[in-house]
């Protein structure tokens, strides 16, 4: 028995892997009732890949038999791949027991679709339902709401799990159109917008009684798959832009696409991920959420691409030379955040310090800011600033030179790619 | 010089600076017992921990600084780093001189080690959060072995005391040779005494729940199957769980026991 436990266990959790999102952060659940655990604040990552990815909850699919025949997914309906499903008191055993060792944060249970979208989803509901209400869980759980399910059943999982999420896939309609004809970016963006009411709504009961029920309280989120399809840096951010916006999504993943088939409309098995531009996305996405950049500051019509040798931040100061060098010791703090080099945290420290003394480069260094490519952007107090006359070029190999890439040693072949 | 020797207790070195201020030592540095070396041309001068005297210090930190900096103070404190007393009086004494709140001064050198010291010791705390992993016995505690860099056991309490509320559980640090142990009820400081059977801890194995290793080994399928080969990135996967953590993690342990 354990055999085929152990079994399916590889296969549908192979099967869950190219989602990309393993967040368990964001909730407000507490443990209750001598209960077992809790998922409040930060996320923990109790592991880590080989390829370095964060293994916070237990993410595997339900099933991976699909009536659906997705170009870009391993479980599609044509492919040749051996199928498993667990029983839902599988699913509750495993999670328990991982959970009470300490090995992950939580559940992130997703699925194929079998019969139909409400006959999944009941099953998904049903998994949490039980965790929540026989065992007394408190730990985290992230569902997938299957496009097309009903309300209803939507509104339930919004009672017992802490986040939702409805993948997008495709970054616009035609290619959603081409690579998943079975289904319809409706059927998607209907229970985003439900879930999106839901929990305003529950938001709103909360700040009138304490003791109303969560709803989702980690929130929505979704998924887009980069490089299966032609869209450019600017419709992908303009597209998570509009999640951020209108939908009030908490997170949008950008996932880059691992080959899995041998479809001609998508690229060959053995093209390598692209790596290197899901992480310029994450960074230019950082930007929007704690930054203040819009999207037009980023990428726009004449530069529609991230560029991939440098981050986003440094490729929009070196597209603005003219509000450079600032003075940091007065410049407001909107602006000291954007200097190359300063994340958000440093420059809260150097607001708050130099209250008290005039900053040196000195106290720059020793707060951990990247002297080197903030130099170029900022005077300080008892400095020469010697930048005036360089070209924008220049002062970008000057840094690549100094600092190299994370990425250049491990990656730098993909680079043609781009 | 004077040299103020404690009992290497946090309690204890807030007794040697109220006797700092006490016996007005001008030029002085604070070590433990341990770590003292008697120096012919040093004054040694050995204070006793005193509960009011501790007290009273705390009490008059909580005025000057705000209730985050004094678990930074804490946290500092518990990375047990060699001098890291003399900057600790160093912090309290500007403290102590100034009328406005010195917590947020990054330009003094005291304030920025303090901070950054204490930001090291929450990222262990935070890992222990993590790489913690329990070993279920056969009669119902978790069990879990760590030695982490900076003494965090008194950190991590709360976390696991809240989130295994209906478990007992026992954690053993067993570079710092004692453990907390959790009974459902309350939280204890205990010492443990190894006996014969498990060949003094090493082999608790024979001490395991039926159904342990194959938890275990589920969890170490599911590791494996999670990887994503065609993104392979072992510097940055080594820089998220460092190599000396991987002897208490059963995921890490790849088939040893299959
Ligand atoms: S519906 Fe989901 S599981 Fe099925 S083929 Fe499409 S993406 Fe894959």
């Amino acid at each position: 028995m354990s055999e085929r436990l152990m079994e399916k266990l590889s296969i549908l959790a192979d099967a869950a892997k190219y989602d990309v999102s393993c967040s368990s952060s964001g909730s407000s659940r507490k443990n209750e009732n001598k209960g077992l655990g809790d998922a409040k604040g930060v996320g923990i990552c109790h592991a880590y890949t080989e390829d370095g990815r964060c293994v916070s909850l237990l993410k595997i699919l339900l099933t991976n038999h699909c009536i659906f025949d997705c170009a870009y997914c391993v479980s599609r309906k044509s492919n040749d791949v051996k199928r498993a499903a667990f029983t839902v008191q599988e699913v509750v055993d495993l999670t328990i027991n991982f959970y009470r060792r300490n090995y992950i944060e939580g559940l992130f249970l997703s699925s194929g679709i079998f019969k139909n979208a409400d006959y999944t989803m009941e099953r998904l509901v049903r998994i949490a339902k039980k965790l929540r209400q026989e065992h007394n869980f408190h730990g985290y759980i992230h569902l997938k709401a299957i496009p097309g399910a009903s309300d209803e059943l939507l509104k339930e999982a919004g009672l017992f799990a802490d986040r939702l999420s409805v993948n997008i896939e495709m970054p616009t309609e035609q290619s959603l159109r081409l690579l998943a004809p079975d289904k319809n970016r409706k059927d998607m963006i209907a229970p985003m917008k439900y879930l999106k009411g839901a929990i305003e709504e529950n938001r709103e009961d909360k700040k009138i009684f304490k003791k109303a029920p969560l709803f989702a309280p980690a929130g929505q989120s979704t998924q887009m798959v980069i490089g299966a399809t032609p869209e450019n840096d600017r419709q992908i951010l303009w597209m998570a832009n509009q999640f951020y916006d209108k939908m009030k999504l908490k997170r949008v993943y950008y996932s880059g696409y691992v080959p899995v088939s041998n479809d001609n409309r998508l690229p060959a098995i053995g093209t390598p991920v692209p790596m290197i531009r899901e992480n310029r996305l994450y960074q230019a996405d950082w930007l929007l959420r704690f930054y203040g950049f819009e999207v037009d500051e980023i990428v726009n019509e004449e530069n529609p691409l991230l560029e991939m040798d440098i981050d986003p931040k440094l490729s929009w100061a070196l597209r603005n030379l003219q509000l450079f060098p600032l003075d940091i010791n007065k410049a407001d703090l909107s602006l000291i955040m954007r200097i190359p080099g300063i994340g958000v945290s440093s420059a809260k420290k150097i607001v708050a310090a130099r209250k008290f003394s005039k900053l040196t480069w000195d106290h720059l260094k020793k707060f951990g800011i990247a002297v080197n490519r903030a130099r170029n952007f900022v005077t300080c107090q008892s400095d020469v600033f010697n930048r005036r006359d360089w070209l924008p070029s220049q002062i970008k190999d000057k840094i690549l030179q100094a600092g190299k890439s994370k990425y250049s040693p491990n990656f730098s072949p993909q680079l043609k790619l781009f | 010089m004077v040299t103020v020797i404690y009992d290497g207790t946090f309690e204890g070195f807030l007794t040697a600076v109220f006797e700092v201020y006490e016996y007005k030592f001008s030029s002085v540095n604070i070590t433990t017992k341990e770590r003292f070396q008697q120096n012919v041309f040093n004054n040694h001068h050995e204070s006793l921990f005193n509960e009011e005297k501790a007290a009273r210090v705390w009490k008059g930190l909580t005025a000057k600084i705000s209730a985050a900096a004094l678990s930074q103070l804490y946290k500092a404190f518990l990375s047990e780093e060699t001098g890291m007393e003399d900057i600790l009086l160093k912090y309290i004494q500007y403290a102590f001189a100034k009328k406005q709140t010195i917590e947020s001064d990054y330009s003094n050198a005291a304030v920025l080690t303090v901070i950054q010291t204490a930001k090291k010791v929450y990222r262990e705390k935070h890992r222990m959060e993590a790489f913690i992993r329990f070993q279920l016995t056969g009669d119902g505690l978790f069990y879990a072995v760590c030695q982490p860099d900076f003494n965090v056991l008194p950190l991590i309490e709360k976390h696991f005391k809240s989130r295994y509320a209906d478990q007992r559980w026992l954690i053993y640090d067993s570079k710092r040779k004692y453990g907390i142990y959790y009974d459902r009820f309350k939280v204890e400081t205990v010492q443990l005494s190894f006996d014969e059977k498990t060949n003094n801890g090493k082999n608790i194995q024979i001490m395991l729940d039926e159904k342990e290793l194959l938890y275990q080994q589920l969890w170490q399928q599911y590791f494996k199957s999670v990887n994503i080969v065609a993104r392979k990135n072992t510097k940055l996967h080594i820089q998220h769980m460092p190599k000396r953590y991987w002897k208490f993690l059963p995921e890490k342990q790849s088939d040893a026991f299959r």
